[in-house]
């Protein structure tokens, strides 16, 4: 097939609407390998579009690419839970094991490994992605055994299957994980409320959305109800990016009726036709048992036309993918993602729920968020507000991994003691624990006794323990790096901000760093949590502002000199210079004894 | 809804629908700024124009004037702060203003005046960023390139084309034109188009026009970077017919 006829034959699977350009992307990208000047040209002819804004959305996206990434592509996870579990030596056997460099394709074309952020299996790292199918648990018999498989040319269908498996872990159950959920029970229920009576149940029960920003849910879908608009949408907020959690997964493997349950209850109380279920490009692999889902659901009258029997309700759901930016879980650049374009946050005001997808007032919520909603249908509000505390009620899901006996999800009522998870999951010697993933807060042994909730901390779900050998220092430079891949480059204060932070935490690393580099990083943490565009810079600097704060020992072991020391030789950084302006006489040059 | 509000303890009135920017600019008041350029779209990334409103940071740019509210603009710590941002412009490109075709000219050049900026207290980054000679008239440098959006707003909405776009992420984050090869000789951009000079600083230039005006007699030379964005407002204002 010639490059046209794949990009037309994809196009026309997505209703050749331009919106669909990421997923147009992905799959002529799953057809041709990879994103070409020529797959582009197609692209955009296909779709209509100019190339340019086709070419724009194609570089933004890491999974995404111009060039040959061979037969089979290799993406290990990159959060620090993998590092701590061998990940940078496994990826150096496993290129040496095929004879090729880091983040380049092999000189027979056969194969390319690299790394990736988190790819959500923090409980069974380490682990990475083999042309987005899912290997947990690596190590170096796994290793070899794949390099074998792709050394013969093997095509995945034909490898073992237990190399792909993905357990769900679940450690602790309560009443979203561990009780029974009949299918369309949410939704049959809301019909004999009414969308009145499901908002007032909403508003008793109280739940803060579980996607980290925590606002309240009822609240979010009375103003989408009442906002004016010619069509209203739900959006179900799968993109589980932040580094160390997995529990989103975990619902839509073991639960996702109940997921979808939450999204139909939505799109009733709000009048919405079309749902997406905006998914994680890691997240490949739950495509089709979702899919198989919806379809049992639409035989079973609970999504379609008249849901239920009900004249009037319609409402479906599709699956759309991502492909490799922690920014599109943020609502409105996963709106502008949804909409096929490169996940850049709007200006806010307006919010989705006025203004979202495609201008339409819009409910995002997470994944987390529906599944408390469906439940909250069926058992009733003052049944969900008694549990919890008054200010964060119902239960929350914690990813749990790292310096511990039993990793996985763990769900608890809010106000559970850090101690208390600890304690369950095993964990051993503790030391910090990151709660809410790089985003959210660093806590020192001295803070175990906080609790989870709103008004103690907070969290979108990640648990990540840090043993008394830790060096939390490098913990927060692998936050730093990540923030600084997964910027998306809007806004000068974070595109720039975290690159500088990440290379004075470099630098700090190499044993180069001094006081002056020091001050320069609060200047960016000022500069990043005042005047960035969104949450991401906001908490870009957080990492390293509550490690500074609470091992203040790991930075000091690494100031060498007092004062300034520079990150490389003057007279070598103007060459630079001097080759960008052609220019090379005696003044461009610093002389160690004039100067 | 019109009605007024304070900046730097003066009041200012604004019309209805209009951003803290316009209102400002419309009563004289200058409010740093590259991303912005009056009559387009805001675009809100550059974050230079963030100001204090009520207490809390926002964009001026993209900010809707609100009746009564605080605005603080022109004071010694967000000045601070955008000096630092300003800075942050500078070390991500490969600027060298004494070599540039622009300097004078230069809008981010000007406003780092403005806001007295002396030295560079981060370390650059000199990424090897590309010049694309390719086209007769026009050079696009991308060296240069603050990454402000104006290029790609003005040939979409001005010029009815779509020649630039903002592509790749962070900070490696790129201006990308309208062509297979890359190249923007084969893009459909003409020399009289607006996109062409919209660009703040001298990553867009004409070609063969450097030195038309001498260094010294150019717009910053002769004027602040302030006074010069009021009249541009000013001159708007008269074409729009008050
Ligand atoms: C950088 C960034 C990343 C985010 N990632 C996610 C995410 O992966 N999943 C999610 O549900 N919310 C994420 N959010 C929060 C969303 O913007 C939004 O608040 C949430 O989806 C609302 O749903 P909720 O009210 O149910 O929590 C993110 C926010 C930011 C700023
Ligand atoms: S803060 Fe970062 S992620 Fe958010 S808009 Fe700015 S550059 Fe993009
Ligand atoms: S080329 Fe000029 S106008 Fe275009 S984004 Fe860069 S600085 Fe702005
Ligand atoms: S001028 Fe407002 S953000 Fe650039």
């Amino acid at each position: 097939m010639t490059h046209d006829e794949v990009a037309t034959a994809c196009a026309l699977r997505h209703g050749r609407s331009p919106t669909k350009l990421l997923q147009v992307l992905r799959d002529v990208q799953a057809a041709l390998g990879h994103l070409g000047a020529d797959a582009i040209d197609a692209v955009a002819r296909a779709l209509g579009l100019p190339r340019v804004r086709v070419e724009a959305t194609a570089t933004f996206y890491h999974l995404l690419h111009a060039e040959s990434h061979g037969v089979y592509e290799i993406l290990f996870s990159d959060n620090i839970i993998d590092h701590m579990q061998g990940k940078n030596e496994l990826l150096e056997y496993m290129c040496e094991r095929m004879w090729l460099a880091p983040e380049r394709v092999s000189e027979d074309g056969l194969v390319y490994v690299g790394s990736t952020s988190d790819i959500g299996l923090g409980d069974q790292g380490p682990a990475a992605l083999v042309n987005g199918a899912p290997l947990p648990l690596l190590d170096h018999n796994r290793l070899d055994l794949i390099a074998g498989l792709i050394r013969n040319q093997k095509p995945l269908s034909e490898w073992p299957p237990m190399l792909f498996e993905v357990a769900t872990n679940i450690r602790r159950g309560d009443v979203l994980l561990a009780e029974p959920h009949a299918p369309g029970s949410s939704v049959a229920r809301v019909l004999e409320i009414g969308p009145q009576g499901m908002l007032e149940d909403l508003e008793r029960a109280s739940p803060r959305g579980r996607g980290g920003a925590g606002f309240k849910t009822a609240v979010k879908w009375a103003a989408c109800r009442a906002a004016p608009g010619s069509a209203r949408y739900v959006i179900c907020n799968a993109d589980e990016g932040e580094p160390g959690t997995f529990k989103d997964r975990v619902l839509l493997q073991a639960h996702a009726d109940l997921v979808f349950d939450g999204m139909t209850v939505a799109a009733r109380v709000v009048g919405a036709a079309h749902g997406i279920l905006y998914l994680r490009g890691e997240y490949l692999f739950l495509v089709d048992a979702l899919e198989a889902v919806l379809q049992r659901r639409r035989d079973d009258g609970l999504l379609g036309n008249r849901i239920l029997g009900e004249p009037g309700f319609d409402f479906d759901i599709g699956i759309e993918l991502g492909a490799g930016a922690y920014i599109c879980g943020e609502e409105s650049a996963l709106i502008e993602s949804a909409e096929g374009k490169a996940g850049r946050p709007r200006n806010r005001p307006p919010f989705p729920v006025t203004c979202g997808y495609l201008g339409q007032p819009t409910v995002v919520d997470n994944v987390e968020t529906f599944a408390c909603t469906a439940k909250i249908a069926v058992r009733g509000g003052a049944w969900f507000a008694a549990i919890g505390t008054p200010e964060s009620t119902g239960t929350k899901l914690l990813s749990v991994s790292g310096d511990c006996a039993r990793p996985g999800v763990y769900e608890y009522p809010f106000g559970v003691s850090v101690r208390r998870v600890l304690a369950d999951c095993g964990a051993k010697r503790p030391h910090a624990v990151q709660v809410g993933g790089p985003s959210g807060t660093c806590l020192s042994w001295r803070e175990f006794d906080r609790r989870i909730a709103f008004e103690d901390v907070p969290t979108a779900g990640a648990f990540m323990v840090f043993g008394r050998e830790r060096d939390m220092f490098e913990v927060a430079r692998n936050f730093t790096h990540f923030f600084a891949h997964e910027s998306c480059g809007f806004c000068t204060p974070c595109r720039v901000g975290t690159s500088l932070l990440s290379n004075h935490m470099d630098k700090l690393a190499a044993g180069k760093g001094s006081a002056h580099d020091l001050t320069q990083m609060q200047r960016l943490m000022h500069i990043m949590l005042t005047m960035s565009h969104c949450g991401l810079g906001h908490t870009a600097a957080k990492p390293v502002v509550e490690t500074m704060e609470k091992f203040p020992e790991t930075y000091e072991r690494r100031l060498q000199a007092l004062d300034y020391e520079p990150a490389f030789d003057v007279d070598g950084a103007l060459e630079t210079a001097r080759q960008i302006t052609g220019r090379d006489d005696a003044f461009a040059h610093v002389d160690e004894d004039r100067s | 809804m019109s009605g007024h509000f304070i900046i730097d303890g003066r009041t200012i009135p604004f019309r209805a629908g209009q951003t803290i920017m316009e209102a400002a600019a419309d009563a004289g008041v200058y409010i740093p700024h590259l991303c912005h350029r009056p009559g387009y779209t805001p675009h809100g990334s550059c974050k230079l124009c963030t100001v204090d409103v009520d207490g809390r940071p926002a964009s001026a740019c993209t900010a809707k004037a609100q009746e009564g509210s605080i605005v603080e603009n022109d004071t010694p710590a967000l000045n601070d702060d955008r000096r630092a941002l300003t800075e942050m412009l500078f070390v991500e490109g490969n600027h060298i203003c004494p070599a540039c075709e622009k300097t004078g000219d230069c809008q981010l050049q000007a406003v780092a005046y403005h806001l007295k900026l002396v030295s560079y207290r981060f370390d650059h980054f000199y990424p090897a960023r590309g010049v694309d000679a390719s086209h007769p008239d026009i050079l696009l440098d991308r060296n240069r390139c603050i990454l402000c959006d104006l290029c790609v707003r003005a040939s979409r909405d001005v010029d009815g084309k779509n020649v630039f776009e903002i592509g790749h992420r962070g900070i490696r984050s790129r201006v990308i034109v309208n062509a297979a090869s890359g190249r923007l000789a084969d893009t459909d951009i003409d020399v009289s188009d607006a996109a062409v000079r919209v660009c703040p600083v001298g990553a867009i230039l004409i070609k063969r026009r450097a030195f038309a005006v001498p260094i010294g007699k150019r717009t910053y030379d002769l004027k602040s970077v302030a006074e010069v964005a009021i009249e541009e407002v000013r001159a708007q204002r008269e074409d729009e017919g008050g």
